[in-house]
């Protein structure tokens, strides 16, 4: 392979002869014109010529480089005859020139103070709160609209949603709940079991699944699930412009797509959480049996009279909203979601986390309530 | 002439924006009843945006847009909501809704508009997805369907209520050019049939000579409109910009004093 090089000798009228031999490849570096370039700045020369007359091969590496040194030239005022280049690479070049840089098309990074990114945070946060109350307020004036018979969706789409929020859920309600009281039964029969109080594990389990843990795991394992699903949907179909081909036919997209959503989750959240509970409560007793000789009978006797209707009551009030929040959060995201499918993704995940913020604050205040009335 | 006919559709004044951002300003145009009406322009220049504010999906920053005479902008909203019965909009991409078939998304409009039973709306939709050479595809859904397919049961569901104005958003971008032939014919033929007044997005050449009564010319660099006319006569237009996009940057000739 033919060595390559640069390099420059002075002539007569302030000309600097740029002389270029071998092969210029992209496998390699890209070309080297420091020493031009030292040369450049040590002491100026008037005009710039090229004598390629030795170059073997050339690719884009050479075109690249010449772009650049070219640019140092012309900040310097140095005048460059590219009459000793070769012609394909003359063409290439002037290609590269043919459209001048658009102004204001560059993008600078520009350093945000702490301040500022502070401050737009917050301005965020603010609009963030106002389009998201703006939004239970228009799920309130659809759920009127629909006690007036005024909104319009599609019986179908209700009935599949119902299946997708309801009986599609049961497997990994089921598993999660089992879990969640078997993990319940045995934290709390190791604690109990030294007051020789084992049998309070019933307690246990049969208070914290039908007061909380039911209605939380259920809407968590929702939010993950079908909120989601919600947003992803309706993103999609903001993306494709259906949205659009609903507003045009005066349809109101939010009567359509979100209260149907909203409607479904929260019958079926109550109904999970139910489920939930008793599923919970045999995952404690799973426990109880094998391990602390507690019988069956004996089991269900101490959480019958542990658990009143009124902890039933508290755990299907609470299942109930959250699964208006977790429906509200997904179709939230979904119909913010941007024009992209980046955006749909950002706004599936996203989905996920406002849902369960939501119905973690939500469980707090139901909590701070239930206490003060005494229930 | 057809000065004594009020037009389909008046723009006047029209400025477009995306907040500060000012896309398109000082539109004005008027679209006659029956024509196939071009709005056109180079890329990214606001076609979409202008389809978009003539149908309501946006509202004008400033200026108006009549449909038939009535201001739809300053329209309320049962009476918008009464003017939007009378267009069919046709989106880029198709916009089909995927959960439903085909048959169901040209009788969901039929089904909010009209009294019709269901027996009734399918008979009606096969018939619209019969005009657009779709017979057979009623019960597929628009992800087994080609997408010169989907561009036609968009057709057929925009035209499910026969409205008197056909709006379409780049009805032959991404067709190959015997699809985008079939796709003017049959824009030709219903006009021809319904004396529906269409109203095409596109930047396709070919297309526009085929089907063009009338056209708008927007360019981006002035942010506004350049010319109005018959298409094929824009040739000969005093703009060089104007030939230049008529003639795919073969005319460069700036001879011409501006009209």
């Amino acid at each position: 392979m033919a060595v390559s090089g640069i390099s420059c000798e002075r002539g007569a009228d302030g000309l600097l002869l740029v002389r270029l031999t071998g092969t210029f490849r992209l496998a390699g570096h890209l070309p080297d014109f420091e020493g031009v370039r030292r040369q450049l700045a040590s002491a100026p020369p008037r005009r710039l010529a090229y004598d390629a007359s030795a170059v073997e091969d050339w690719d884009g590496a050479l075109v690249a480089r010449l772009l650049t040194f070219e640019e140092t030239c012309t900040a310097a005022r140095v005048e460059v005859d590219r009459a000793g280049l070769p012609e394909g690479l003359r063409r290439l070049l002037e290609l590269a020139q043919a459209v001048p840089e658009k102004e204001g098309a560059r993008r600078s990074a520009r350093h945000v103070p702490l301040l500022e990114r502070v401050g737009s945070a917050t301005l965020r946060l603010r609009d963030g709160t106002t389009v998201f109350i703006g939004f239970v307020g228009e799920a309130g004036l659809s759920v009127g609209r629909m006690v007036r018979g005024q909104a319009r969706f599609r019986r179908s789409d209700f009935f599949l949603l119902l299946e997708q929020c309801g009986g599609q859920a049961l497997p990994i309600v089921t598993l999660i709940s089992f879990l969640v009281g078997l993990i319940l039964a045995f934290v709390g029969a190791i604690q109990l079991e030294q007051f020789g109080a084992e049998i309070y594990v019933a307690n246990l389990v049969g208070i914290a699944m039908v007061r909380e843990m039911g209605a939380m795991m259920g809407a968590i394992i929702m939010a993950g699930r079908t909120g989601a699903a919600f947003a992803a949907q309706l993103g999609t179909m903001r993306v494709t412009q259906e949205i659009d081909a609903l507003e045009t036919l005066g349809l109101a997209p939010f009567d359509f797509l979100v209260l149907p959503r909203m409607l479904a989750l929260s019958l079926m959240m109550p109904l999970l959480t139910l489920y939930a509970d008793f599923v919970g409560i045999a995952g404690g007793a799973f426990v109880s049996v094998t391990m602390l000789d507690i019988g069956p009978q004996q089991y269900w006797d101490q959480t019958a009279s542990a658990i009143g209707l009124d902890d039933f009551v508290v755990g299907l009030v609470k299942s109930s909203v959250f699964g208006v929040l977790v429906a509200i959060a997904g179709c939230l995201r979904g119909s913010q979601c941007g024009n992209s499918s980046a955006a749909v993704g950002q706004a599936a995940t996203s989905a996920v986390v406002t849902g369960i913020v939501l119905v973690i604050v939500a469980d707090a205040i139901f909590t701070v309530i239930f206490n003060a009335i005494g229930v | 002439m057809r000065v004594s006919v009020p037009a389909a559709i008046s723009v006047r004044g029209l400025t477009m924006a995306y907040g500060d951002y000012v896309v398109m300003r000082d539109l004005d145009f008027d679209i006659h009843p029956g024509d196939i009406f071009i709005i056109m322009g180079g890329s990214g220049c606001g076609k979409s945006t202008l389809m978009r504010n003539m149908v309501g999906l946006e509202e004008p920053a400033a200026g108006e847009v009549f449909h038939g005479g009535k201001s739809f902008t300053r329209a309320d909203e049962i009476e918008r909501r009464r003017m939007l019965r009378s267009f069919g909009v046709m989106y880029q991409g198709g916009a089909l809704w995927t959960a439903m078939t085909l048959a169901e998304n040209v009788g969901l409009p039929l089904g909010e508009y009209t009294e019709l039973s269901a027996a009734e709306i399918r008979e009606v939709a096969v018939l619209k997805l019969a005009l657009v050479g779709l017979r057979g595809f009623e019960d597929h859904l628009p992800s087994e369907i080609s997408g010169g397919m989907q561009k036609r049961a968009a057709i057929a569901r925009a035209m499910a209520l026969d409205p008197a104005i056909l709006f379409l958003d780049e009805p032959s971008a991404g067709l190959d050019p015997i699809s985008a032939r079939l796709l003017d014919d049959l824009i030709l033929e219903l006009r021809a049939s319904l004396g529906t007044t269409v109203v095409i997005v596109t930047h396709e050449l070919a297309s526009i000579f085929t089907v063009a009564d009338d056209s708008v010319f927007l360019d981006p660099a002035s942010k506004t409109m350049l010319a109005v006319g018959n298409p094929r006569e824009l040739r000969d237009h005093g703009d060089p910009r104007v030939r230049r996009f008529l003639t795919r940057g073969e005319d460069t000739s700036e001879g011409r004093a501006l009209a």
